[in-house]
């Protein structure tokens, strides 16, 4: 599904990703773990698109096609998903505007007919149970005034309506209380299917547990130093990074 | 030559001419405006109130006028079609500076009520007329209102007698018509008696690829206990030149709304000076701007607060893209003597591209000592972020541009009384924004 070879990032001219090898199947879940600095949110945007990072080495697939050559409206057809780490307040525009924009987009890039009125707000409903969001919330602006935890559950609202096929969760669990962190996940779980996957960037084994990685990879100084199965989460979570940093040889 | 001269000439040589075709009221203030004008001239950028407005070289081509009032034809109903649905309002027209006579407002206004030309009026009430006509306005002081009352030969009246409530909203749609370059010189008179309640709507719009140079001058009485909303939406061209003045007098626990929509022109000045003469007045002056290739719009208001517990709201937003330039000065003044008032000024704005220009003034002049007044302004950009996370959703840059300016101006239309004609406001915005109201929305041009 996902193909990443030998990428290379900068930002302001500053390499942070100096060649990430990853390949993602259909199902699979992949957790990325590492310190602050890392380049594990470089990672997520270049993959995204956004603008201020540079690619200047490498090249990503998806599905068959070139990633890096498409625009971040068009990752975003093709089935890609950021939730955001901090995700950005938009006073003004309703949740059900912007909802409305993405998915007609989306379903206009597949040859898709408008979604009605009545059609949307009857999906929009039922999308909300999943992650117990508020009605209230959905006709608000945009994550304006929303709590912390209503941000993060928002962002997976989103992806539950959008349905991506390749889901990127940047530290979806930070400033989550333990019943927002359920909530999340388990809403999580619910939208997997087989031909689903995902990229989990977190410091914590708490979401790894709801969410049962296929494998854990640990990103330092740009690059993935060790991959493993879901064990390694827990090693870290005991042990922490200085004994995989002692066994990197200095550049 | 300098840009007045022309007018000047103007009078001298067709005064008789103007004169004759107007009605005798009219006149009465005729010379002392053009001695006021021939000592003003035209203001430069020199001058405070006209910092941001070249208005000589508005005023400088030579454009055609009807000062013989020749008629000029055009059914307005062919022309114009509004389809603001459940609006439902007394719909009148005035052609240039003419009353449309023959209009067909769908039910009978209330008793005593009147919406007719200032010449009818000059017949029908000639003491109502004379007791407002001019009063407001001081040709001693705006050279461009010193203009209009030199030149204008007709305009509107609107008439609510005292505690007559109007339920419907009457909207007056302005069209420019003409194939030659225009001057057109309109003068409207709105008395709202004490106890009266009124909605009026003000569209302008053009009717023809010309230019068009048009003055405005607008006196609105607001008498005690008094209700008037005035809402003003702009539809024209870019070659379209707007200079209107509004001067409004509200006496005691008066409220008034006023409200300016500019949604395509080509220069528009806004004079809007509003006296809270008596205890408890209350005004809300509000302005939405939306301004693309070279267009102008330049809004300049004063509040004199002059009575005790008197209140005002402002709050002006505008969206610049392009090359255009977009200018707001808003004075509030608080007269000693006036405690008690509370006065809020916020002017927003977006400038969408870095060729966009925005000059903003909020000023308070404060000579009492309780008082409660705010002001503030912003200049911002688009938020790159919110850009890129409805990218990330699959929206078009362009569309999640839009969906971000209209966001930015939602809250001006949000404010409107008028429910159809807020939802009117929101359809035409958003297609304003999406480069799709080119010209007259609701105009169907019929040569």
């Amino acid at each position: 599904m996902l193909e990443i070879k030998d990428l290379h990032a900068a930002i302001n001219g500053k390499e942070i990703l100096k060649g990430i090898d990853l390949t993602v199947r259909p199902g699979e879940i992949h957790a990325l773990m590492g310190l602050n600095g890392a380049g594990k949110s470089t990672l997520s945007n270049v993959l995204v698109g956004h603008p201020a990072y540079e690619v200047t080495r490498g090249s990503v697939t998806f599905n068959g096609k070139d990633l890096l050559a498409l625009s971040p409206e068009e990752r975003s057809h093709e089935g890609l998903f950021l939730s955001f780490q901090q995700p950005v307040e938009i006073p003004g525009v309703s949740m059900v505007n912007f909802m409305r924009a993405a998915l007609n987009a989306k379903r206009k890039y597949q040859g898709l007919e408008p979604m009605s009125a009545g059609d949307f707000l009857k999906l929009m409903r039922e999308k909300r149970r999943i992650v117990e969001l508020d009605s209230k919330l959905a006709n608000r602006s945009v994550n304006e005034g929303f709590s912390g935890g209503e941000k993060k559950r928002n962002e997976i609202f989103q992806m539950a309506v959008l349905e991506p096929l390749f889901s990127i969760l940047d530290e979806t669990d930070s400033g989550l209380d333990v019943d927002a962190l359920r909530i999340v996940a388990e809403g999580f779980n619910k939208l997997r299917t087989p031909e689903t996957s995902a990229l989990v960037i977190t410091h914590y084994q708490r979401l790894l547990d709801y969410l049962r990685p296929d494998f854990v990879h640990v990103l330092i100084g740009g690059r993935i130093v060790r991959s493993g199965g879901p064990e390694l989460a827990t090693e870290i979570e005991n042990r922490g990074f200085d004994w995989i940093k002692a066994g990197i040889p200095e550049e | 030559m300098n840009s007045e001269q022309q007018y000047i000439d103007l009078y001298d040589r067709y005064g008789e001419v103007i004169a004759s075709h107007s009605p005798a009221l009219l006149n009465g203030l005729r010379r002392q405006a053009y001695e006021d004008f021939r000592r003003l001239k035209f203001p430069t950028r020199k001058s405070e109130r006209y910092r941001y407005s070249d208005v000589p070289a508005a005023f400088a081509p030579d454009y055609g006028l009807n000062l013989k009032r020749l008629d000029i034809p055009v059914n307005p109903y062919d022309v114009f079609t509004c389809d603001v649905p459940n609006l439902s309002t007394s719909l009148y027209f005035v052609v240039n500076d003419a009353f449309y006579d023959k209009a067909r407002p769908a039910a009978p206004l209330p008793q005593g009520v009147m919406v007719c030309s200032l010449r009818e009026a000059a017949e029908k009430c000639p003491d109502l007329l004379q007791a407002h006509y001019g009063r407001l306005a001081p040709t001693g002081e705006d050279a461009l209102t010193a203009l209009n009352t030199m030149l204008v030969q007709d305009g509107l009246f609107i008439y609510v007698p005292k505690n007559t409530v109007l339920e419907r909203a009457v909207q007056v749609v302005n069209i420019l018509r003409s194939d030659v370059d225009l001057m057109v010189n309109r003068r409207v008179l709105v008395v709202v008696e004490e106890g009266a309640q009124a909605r009026i709507l003000f569209c302008d719009h053009a009717a023809d690829d010309r230019a068009f140079l048009a003055t405005q001058v607008v006196e609105a009485f607001v008498g005690e206990n008094a209700r008037l909303e005035l809402y003003e939406l702009e539809e024209t061209h870019v070659k379209n030149h707007r200079f209107s003045n509004l001067y409004a007098r509200q006496a005691a626990y008066s409220t008034t709304v006023f409200a300016g929509f500019t949604l395509h022109n080509g220069f528009t000045r806004n004079r809007t000076d509003i006296v809270l003469a008596g205890r408890g007045a209350e005004t809300s002056l509000y302005g939405c701007v939306i301004a693309d290739q070279e267009q102008h719009v330049d809004n300049n208001t004063l509040i004199d607060h002059q009575a005790p517990d008197s209140h005002s709201t402002e709050l002006y937003k505008y969206v610049l893209d392009d090359r255009a330039t977009g200018a707001f000065a808003g004075r509030v003044l608080v007269r000693a003597g006036a405690q008690g008032v509370t006065s809020q000024e916020s002017n927003a704005n977006l400038c969408a591209t870095k060729e966009a220009r925005m000059y903003t003034q909020p000023m308070l002049e404060i000579y009492a000592d309780d008082v409660k007044c705010s002001h503030g302004s912003t200049v911002g950009q688009l938020d790159e972020q919110a850009l890129f996370y409805m990218r990330q959703r699959g929206i078009a840059p362009e569309e999640a541009r839009t969906l971000l300016k209209f966001a930015f101006v939602a809250q001006v239309l949000d404010v409107l009384k008028l429910d159809a004609l807020r939802d009117r406001l929101h359809y035409l915005v958003e297609k304003r924004f999406r480069g799709e109201l080119g010209k007259c929305e609701g105009c169907k041009f019929r040569k």
